[in-house]
């Protein structure tokens, strides 16, 4: 039985294998574990890198591959609900750049914090919004996780703090929250992540350098996927060499397309953190499938040819997919059973967002101030003023 | 003479001897002992640091400097370097930080060195301090205080010389504070540090040095002066006069001189720009049937702007005897010449011109 295991293993794995010899028994000849070569690390100001492999439970691998899967079919259905006109405004999707969430979120302790841009529906769910909370956000609907009054770029939850809409200002807020754990004494990390477009922002590199001036435990993490808008990194940047540009701050170039190297990189810049050394940086090579935004078809600044690429041979999840059945980590039918259970959770979630109902009229006064000092707010009209009421659970009263 | 026991530092203007001289005509401010703005802007703080673990102040020079204008003298001496922080001078950068540290539920004080660098953090103060806790549904809440000098010093030039009253006060989220006395400052910075919400406090360089009558209850420290409640300096009967922070200085030095020709004009202080205390001004409206809104920032969309269109907008218009109007700073940028500088600013001549036009005594 064990022999013919590890043969079985050996065979079908492409790479990287060292069966590591714990397998599930007689039933089916899978593999409880499996230890992966990982991709290779650039450093800048390390002394030593993240290890370069790493062991994957299987129970890991089907959580890993679930929430993958999970933000891209959501980020499905937010596109569609976009074209049927029922998302209003703005809507980031985050396809293709699923592997560096999930890889962050493994590698984090739940008093570890996150802020993060616009794009931000796939964090949120992460973070612990579920479904219903993140779509109906997205349509503007009472079942969102901020009611409906956040839009796209603000859904909020416990220990994740946005969503933010301007560009770069989200990595400051990051650094507090960090000073902000350390300063009560706890162990805890903030990973503040931007993009390619926003690592120019001047108040990126205020926030380098105080960081690392007063050791604050943050993880910046630089979420390459080529472009900032329409303006290819090497259009904007004198140096695309993200990692390195904290300068004083260590930095890390990762594969943002494979989950596992993505999970011992924020392991490690954890470890980096909490060992007392300050802020690191981490740049994670991705790339989005969809235009910027949905008023972007993505199409006048790149090739549809470059992008189909990126889909057949860097997919993240594709590629994970891959990595997990070859390996006999899990089987293609466990992951087809998984599929449906995720299809049918977003469908029926998607259903709720489209006929869920809006906050109402009064609510439009809600939760201005936590002690909201003025007994009525002004209306358009001066006849008919509104009063301000108290609804939402504030995280620090 | 009362004042003559007032120690009076090298600062003080004529101005506020004059004032003193007032102030200290009653019999509850001869029993007061005086205090400095800067100092009661200092125990403010050491008292809520003291009483709270979670309060910190941050900002350029405000620990081994003791402040750039010493409101923080002496508190990284008792707290240290984890409670009073310098920071660089990246102010966007450290705004972002204390209101990410205010969402991790620290209390930052924030000091800006003044208001006018402010501008470079404006982005902090609105889109993530003011908005957040309305775009979190009631969530993340950011108990944070803006605070440090506004508006027009002495000889400092365009770019040091603007009140940002209205600037913040048109913010929707934000509570904005802008004192006058060492009373104020005390009972009005601690509610600040004390509230759950963003709080920008709107300080004035030229009043540091000055001295205020603190009464025994100002002294404790459990003082606290409820945000958003504005205070009569001085009644009268014959028309209303409101303003902020040194404006107010400029009312009672000219009610003073209206008193002499029989003319008793109320003084509002203010004291909040949001929310504003439309409840005291409207009653003494309501009394004086007249109403100048004064102040030292710009007239565009100002302050008075605000006030006299909530008038125009209430019942209370039909209390008007005249048409309220507004005496502001020039619309200009602020002139380095002193005698410029000088007609930017309103005076109290402006103002005792402005009653008897109004009044047409």
């Amino acid at each position: 039985m064990f022999p013919a295991c590890v043969r079985s293993i050996s065979k079908t794995s492409s790479s990287n294998l060292k069966a590591l010899g714990f397998f599930s028994g007689a039933k089916n000849n899978y593999a409880t574990e499996v230890t992966f070569d990982l991709k290779p690390y650039r450093l800048h100001k390390l002394d030593q890198a993240p290890a370069s492999s790493a062991t994957l439970t299987k129970e890991d691998a089907l959580h890993y591959y679930t929430q993958m899967h999970t933000v891209r079919r959501m980020e499905t259905v937010a596109g569609n609900l976009y074209k049927e006109k029922i998302i209003r405004g703005f809507c980031h999707l985050y396809s293709g750049q699923e592997a560096v969430a999930v890889g962050i979120k493994s590698a984090l302790r739940p008093h570890d914090a996150v802020i993060t841009a616009y794009r931000a529906h796939g964090w949120a769910y992460l973070m612990g919004v579920n479904h219903v909370g993140v779509l109906s956000e997205l349509t503007g609907r009472q079942g969102g996780c901020a009611r409906g009054k956040g839009g796209s770029m603000h859904m909020y939850c416990k220990n994740f703090y946005g969503g933010n809409g301007i560009v770069g200002a989200q990595v400051p807020l990051g650094v507090g929250i960090a000073l902000g754990l350390k300063y009560q004494g706890t162990d805890g990390v903030c990973v503040s992540l931007y993009g390619d477009g926003a690592a120019n922002q001047g108040q990126v590199f205020e926030v380098y350098n105080m960081a690392k001036l007063w050791n604050i435990p943050c993880i910046f993490v630089c979420e390459n996927n080529g472009y900032g808008m329409g303006t290819s990194a090497e259009r904007a940047s004198a140096s695309t060499d993200y990692y390195t540009r904290g300068d004083y701050v260590p930095g890390l170039w990762v594969d943002g397309m494979d989950v596992l190297t993505v999970r011992e990189a924020a392991r490690y810049a954890v470890d980096h953190c909490t060992s007392g050394k300050g802020p690191i940086v981490l740049e994670t090579a991705t790339y989005r499938y969809s235009g910027h935004s949905m008023s972007d078809p993505g199409t006048s600044y790149r090739t549809r040819d470059e992008v189909q690429e990126v889909r057949q041979t860097r997919d993240p999840i594709t590629s994970f997919k891959e990595k997990i059945t070859s390996s006999n980590l899990v089987s293609p039918e466990e992951l087809k059973k998984i599929d449906g259970e995720i299809k049918s959770a977003v469908d029926e979630a998607m259903k709720i967002a489209k006929s869920d109902g809006e906050i109402g009229i009064e609510e439009l006064t809600a939760d201005i101030s936590a002690n909201h000092l003025e007994s009525t707010i002004r209306n358009c009209l001066p006849f008919n003023p509104l009063s301000h009421q108290r609804l939402g659970e504030a995280v620090n009263l | 003479m009362a004042n003559l026991r007032i120690p009076i530092n090298s600062n003080f203007t004529s101005r506020f001897v004059s004032f003193l001289n007032r102030s200290f005509s009653t019999n509850k401010a001869l029993n007061a002992q005086p205090m400095t703005v800067r100092d009661a802007l200092n125990s403010a703080i050491d008292e809520e640091m003291e009483k709270d673990e979670r309060v910190f102040i941050l900002g350029e020079e405000v620990a081994q400097y003791d402040g750039a204008y010493k409101v923080s003298r002496g508190l990284w001496k008792k707290y240290g370097d984890k409670r009073v922080i310098d920071t660089p001078i990246t102010e966007m950068g450290f705004a972002g930080i204390a209101v990410g540290a205010a969402m991790a539920g620290l209390k930052p004080v924030c000091e800006f060195m003044t208001f006018n660098f402010s501008m470079q953090a404006i982005d902090h103060v609105i889109n993530s301090a003011a908005k957040t806790f309305y775009m979190s549904a009631g969530r993340v809440n950011v108990p944070i205080v803006f605070r440090g000098p506004n508006g027009a010093a002495s000889g400092v030039g365009a770019q040091h010389s603007q009140c940002y009253g209205a600037w913040y006060a048109h913010c929707p989220g934000l509570k904005v504070i802008s004192p006058y006395t060492s009373e104020d400052c005390k009972g009005l910075l601690k509610a600040a540090i004390r509230d759950p919400d963003p709080v920008v406090f709107l300080e004035n360089e030229l009043l540091y040095g000055v001295q205020f009558p603190m009464s025994d209850e100002a002294l404790s420290k459990d003082f606290i002066i409820p945000i958003g409640k504005a205070k009569i300096e001085k009644p009268g009967k014959h028309i209303t006069l409101v303003a902020h922070s040194r404006a107010v200085d400029t009312c009672l030095i000219a009610a003073k001189e209206l008193a002499g020709q029989g003319i008793e004009a109320e003084v509002i202080n203010l004291r909040s720009l949001r929310p504003l205390d439309m409840d005291a001004i409207n009653a003494s409206v309501m009394k004086t049937n007249h109403l100048i809104s004064v102040e030292q920032g710009w007239p565009t969309c100002g302050i008075g702007s605000e006030v006299l269109a909530r008038i125009m907008e209430s019942e209370v218009f039909f209390h008007l005897d005249q048409p309220a109007i507004r005496i502001t700073g020039v619309d200009t940028p602020m002139p380095y010449a002193k005698t410029l500088e000088e007609a930017a600013l309103p005076r109290a001549s402006d103002v005792v011109t402005a009653v008897k036009k109004i009044l047409k005594a």
